[in-house]
């Protein structure tokens, strides 16, 4: 029986069967640190601990330092699919939905999905790496011990400041957005006025799905922050911790908002 | 205001850190903790302040405030020196409110005049030098008036003559705050100035206790080994540390 069990152990299916509950119990390690900041931040945040100048601080980080970048991908993005579709849909005579393709095209998805990825890259990363450097140079485990809880004075302001900021964000660049469809419009279909562009953009954009727009980028906001604010909080180690919590955080973060949005497709446009 | 500690024991990864570690400090005594790297002085630290939890044993701490002096200082490197000190007083529960800025000023201004510092309320800890790093984190120590000091490794990475002023100012806060302190060091003259009592541990145990001075007679072959700074002797050195 012995001798079974040490063959079956050198075996390829049974190394990757452990090197799988490794991972899977690695995740739900995770998962569960990310839950429990969650618990920890609205429990400050459901007794109105707010620290008023953090947050205006991690406000004004999340938004202004973000927005250069945030608004040329959104854009950009905007110009890339007015460029490809506005001459196949003026060719098929389709013109009058070049506005509302791009609207729409901004409004549920894009404008959101790419200021998300954007902010991952700035805010997430940096978020991350901060707490992630005060947990190896000890400064976390200085304020635990000054009684002061690293998820009031850290969590929750990053964590607000993401579900406020967010929606600003990603309102300001959908508007450049569908501005900037616009003006590629005119310029690759010459057919398209500014009025018709203008006009359809109007045709099938409603106020439930800006309300879905600023709703899913609030969750996308809070999400970002409390995630990368995990990944630095748990981070271990010295330089090569950092580098990782900050890799995991970004990853994580990708993953996480691609899932929401997944989940706010299926609930409301499904 | 005493620190009895009995049974303590502490695993990490299989490795025994703590092995039924017991001692006391009494009110406004300094103990220093001794050992080679790895023995678990720090971890007897952080389990006092609440950092990580005991597998096993009984912590009875007195009722009060424990600060704690990190070994590289650990001050928060996005504030300045006046936010640093009065973190404590701006933040915690107990205490906001309760001052106005003009009081703050000068809580923090007294804190640093006790480590020999002034004007300096507007720096960031990347302006200033390793000693005067170690001297502000001493005065965010003292700041909430705490009755026990836990100091961890208080003049490591400082040259001879900044290590010096550091235990004068350990001295100083005894006597000025009379609080109960636990001094992790490897420092002789940390040792033989600033304690009391001392504990050696090695491989989670203790394997001395007793005075400065009966720890530099060497009567043990621990303490020979550890004031002569031998590798002969009974402590080895491991893949964990010694």
């Amino acid at each position: 029986m012995a001798k079974i069990n040490e063959i079956i152990q050198q075996t390829v299916t049974y190394q990757l069967f452990l090197m799988l509950l490794k991972n899977l119990r690695e995740f739900f390690e995770t998962f569960g640190e990310i839950v429990s900041g969650l618990l920890q931040t609205l429990k400050y945040l459901l007794s109105m601990q707010i620290n008023i100048k953090q947050l205006v601080e991690q406000s004004s980080r999340f938004a202004v330092d973000s927005l250069p970048i945030t608004l040329s991908i959104v854009s950009m993005t905007a110009i890339i699919l007015a460029m490809q579709v506005a001459p196949e849909l003026v060719k098929q005579g389709g013109k009058d939905y070049i506005g509302l393709l791009v609207a729409l095209t901004m409004v549920r998805e894009i404008g959101v999905i790419m200021s998300g990825f954007a902010i991952i890259s700035m805010i997430g990363s940096s978020q991350a790496s901060e707490l992630a450097t005060m947990r190896v140079t000890e400064q976390i485990d200085a304020m635990e011990v000054l009684k002061v809880s690293p998820f009031k004075y850290l969590f929750l302001p990053r964590v607000l400041a993401g579900a406020i900021m967010m929606p600003f964000i990603v309102i300001i660049s959908s508007a450049l957005g569908i501005i900037a469809g616009g003006l590629t419009t005119m310029v690759s279909a010459k057919d398209v006025t500014w009025l018709c562009y203008i006009s359809s953009v109007w045709q099938g954009l409603y106020i439930r799905d800006i309300n879905i727009m600023l709703l899913k980028s609030a969750c996308f906001g809070a999400c970002i922050s409390l995630i990368s604010s995990s990944f630095g909080y748990s981070a271990k180690g010295g330089a090569k911790g950092v580098g990782i919590a900050t890799t995991k955080a970004v990853v994580w973060s990708f993953v996480a908002i691609v899932i929401i949005d997944c989940i706010f497709a299926a609930a409301f446009y499904f | 205001m005493s620190i009895k500690v009995e049974n303590l024991t502490k695993e990490f990864d299989g490795r025994k850190v703590l092995n039924n570690i017991s001692f006391e400090v009494k009110q406004g005594e300094v103990l220093s903790i001794v050992g080679f790297s790895g023995s678990g002085k720090s971890t007897i630290l952080k389990i006092l302040c609440g950092l990580l939890n005991a597998d096993s044993g009984n912590i009875d701490i007195e009722n009060g405030d424990i600060a704690m002096v990190f070994q590289y200082s650990a001050l928060f490197d996005s504030l300045n020196v006046f936010d640093n000190i009065s973190f404590a007083l701006q933040e915690r529960k107990e205490f906001k409110n309760k001052y106005t800025k003009e009081e703050l000023k000068e809580i923090v201004a007294k804190s640093l005049r006790t480590v020999g510092l002034s004007g300096i309320e507007d720096k960031f800890p990347h302006e200033l030098s390793g000693g005067m790093q170690k001297r502000v984190s001493l005065a965010r120590a003292i700041v909430t008036k705490p009755s026990f000091i836990l100091y961890d490794e208080p003049t490591a990475g400082l040259d001879p003559v900044a290590s010096t002023v550091i235990e004068d100012y350990i001295l100083r806060l005894r006597e000025e705050t009379h609080a109960t302190s636990i001094v992790v060091t490897h420092q002789m003259s940390t040792i033989r100035r600033c304690s009391d009592r001392v504990i050696m541990l090695y491989d989670g145990n203790i394997v001395f206790r007793g005075t400065p001075d009966e720890l530099l007679k060497q009567d043990t072959p621990y303490t020979k080994q550890f004031v002569s700074a031998s590798i002969e002797g009974p402590m080895k050195i491991t893949s964990s540390g010694f």
